[in-house]
């Protein structure tokens, strides 16, 4: 059907040009935003969870080790973050790589305007094909990804610690529960009603940092988005158009309003869920309409 | 070259102002320093017009999404909405490419394609979603008490507003302003990334920085300077709005005032 798109007009065209190789990219991409959602959250919850219960513990270079990592995280804007992580992990990795694999290279590393490390050392490997470094560049967003958000997490995570109820321990150490049975029985299946909000108001905040991946040098759909968008001559394609990236990016606002109205949605009923039996006010409230 | 000539020629290179072409090699500390601090110009710039002019439609918009009639506050609410819904990494993308586009129909859009007009609008707009959302959610926890006395006194309308609940709307929303003030610098950096060109190379501190980096391959300097220079810019604002805050707060005994509690920087 699609096989001779000049001829071809109104929807019939619009339906074959949005299925051609390009825009199957397009559509993969958005599974690659959604993979990087799937990926990161739980890893940015893990790193908030270290950090938070670092933060609060007993040793005191831990403590600060933990606090430390809340606040540098959290002090220092945002998307130079970015920015910095994936270079420097990427030098810090190639560095780690190149004392163990070429001990006998002597020479400074940065050498003039170049950072310079044994061919060995490399990451991916100079020799590597194409999609190992696609998967390295895309890790290294994960990895900068989670830490930022789990300093973020961290600090919600710490906050939900402290809400729980004095109470609820003090009757964990009446029963002569040790310090961690306290924290994994009492503590922490208590302290997620209180994460909540924090939790979801990050998880908005990390839906609408996605396409930041697009400074990372993913190819993303803002990447693809610009790519398709732009001028389209017959030489090159089959489909020539003019300057549609106006309306590729008004495409991808609308998934994003999409996408957070249905997480707002799912979330608010997480949270009934969650705040059924606890003594919050949210839960005597539901209570009383029951 | 000493550092001197360095402040010279780059200091206002941002603007357009002095040495036309960029170090390419031999990079030292002080042009660093210069050069990123020369950026700062327009983070500035966007940051205080972009409040200044976004806190009058934010307080128009909470007015309306606490409307009675859904003519007003349906508007209001989808408008609050669409900005706090949507990346602004996308909104720039978006408003730049409409731009492009209108600026074919009728020459007169030109100036919203570059960074000063245009990002500024889409900034505009974003704080006034935002702040919006803070003003209503103020405008909602008045206390009833306040109004009644309003009302005792004989007060309506305008007056009643602009002497009662405006004040104490702000007085309470003052903290959540004050995160979101320093949340619209930190996302002015986003704007030479999101389709803006710079022209000349005038960009803002995030695009000195990431140049540095990328021309020297070592983040380990350039970023570490902006981060020095935002934590300034955000201590500058804290202090401000930490003044305003206290003239809000004035006629409350001292134990009901609301303190500033730091909480920057989420990226929107």
């Amino acid at each position: 059907m699609c096989a001779d798109p000049g001829s071809l007009d109104g929807l019939t065209w619009l339906m074959c040009y949005l299925t051609t190789g390009k825009h199957m990219a397009i559509y993969w991409s958005v599974g690659t935003v959604l993979l990087l959602l799937a990926i990161t959250a739980p890893i940015a919850l893990m790193f908030g969870f270290g950090g938070a219960t670092a933060a609060r513990s007993g040793i005191a270079p831990l403590r600060w080790l933990g606090k430390g990592y809340i606040a540098i995280v959290r002090g220092v804007p945002d998307i130079a973050f970015f920015l910095f992580f994936v270079i420097a992990l990427d030098q810090f990795f190639e560095y780690l790589r190149h004392r163990v694999k070429c001990p006998d290279w002597d020479g400074p590393v940065y050498v003039g305007n170049d950072f310079l490390v044994c061919p060995a050392a490399k990451l991916p490997l100079g020799t590597s094909p194409q999609y190992v470094h696609e998967i390295y560049g895309f890790s290294l967003a994960i990895l900068t990804f989670s830490i930022v958000f789990g300093a973020f997490a961290a600090n919600v995570l710490f906050g939900a610690m402290r809400a729980v109820p004095r109470g609820q321990i003090e009757t964990a150490e009446a029963y002569g529960l040790s310090s961690r049975q306290t924290f994994w029985r009492i503590l922490v299946p208590q302290m997620w009603v209180f994460a909540l909000p924090g939790l979801s108001n990050l998880w908005m905040v990390l839906i609408k940092s996605t396409p930041l991946l697009f400074l990372l040098g993913v190819e993303d759909i803002v990447y693809w988005a610009r790519e398709l968008g732009g001028t389209k001559t017959p030489q090159f394609t089959d489909y020539p158009h003019g300057d549609w990236r106006m309306w590729y990016f008004l495409a991808l606002l609308v998934f994003y309003l999409g996408f957070t109205r249905v997480s707002e949605l799912v979330l608010g009923r997480v949270m009934r869920r969650l705040t059924r039996g606890q003594a919050t006010m949210g839960g005597d409230a539901q209570r009383k309409a029951a | 070259m000493t550092c001197w000539d360095t402040i010279a020629d780059y200091a206002l290179r941002s603007q357009g102002i002095g040495e036309r072409l960029l170090p390419r090699s031999d990079f030292t500390i002080c042009q660093q320093v210069v050069l990123i601090g020369s950026g700062m110009i327009w983070n500035v710039y966007f940051g205080v017009v972009a409040l200044c002019s976004g806190f009058f439609l934010a307080t128009a918009v909470a007015m309306g999404k606490a409307a009675q009639s859904a003519w007003i506050r349906k508007p209001s609410e989808w408008f609050i909405f669409v900005f706090r819904g949507s990346p602004l990494f996308i909104q720039f993308f978006f408003a730049y490419f409409l731009f492009l586009s209108l600026k074919g129909v009728w020459s007169g859009f030109s100036p919203f394609t570059s960074a000063w007009l245009g990002a500024l609008v889409v900034l505009f707009l974003n704080t006034a979603a935002y702040s919006g959302e803070i003003f209503y959610g103020a405008l909602q926890s008045v206390p009833r008490g306040d109004v009644e006395a309003a009302d005792a006194y004989g007060m309506s309308g305008w007056k009643r507003f602009r002497r009662v609940i405006w004040p104490t709307m702000l007085r309470l929303a003052w903290p959540a302003y004050t995160n979101e003030a320093i949340f619209l610098f930190h996302a002015t950096t986003l704007v030479f990334f999101s389709g803006f060109p710079a022209a000349g190379q005038q960009g803002d501190a995030l695009y000195y920085a990431s140049y540095f980096a990328d021309k020297t391959f070592n983040p380990f300097i350039p970023y570490p300077i902006l981060a020095g220079y935002f934590i300034t810019l955000t201590l500058i604002v804290i202090t401000l709005f930490g003044w305003i805050n206290r003239r809000l707060n004035r006629h409350l005994p001292g134990a009901q005032r609301s303190r500033i509690r730091l909480r920057p920087n989420l990226i929107r």
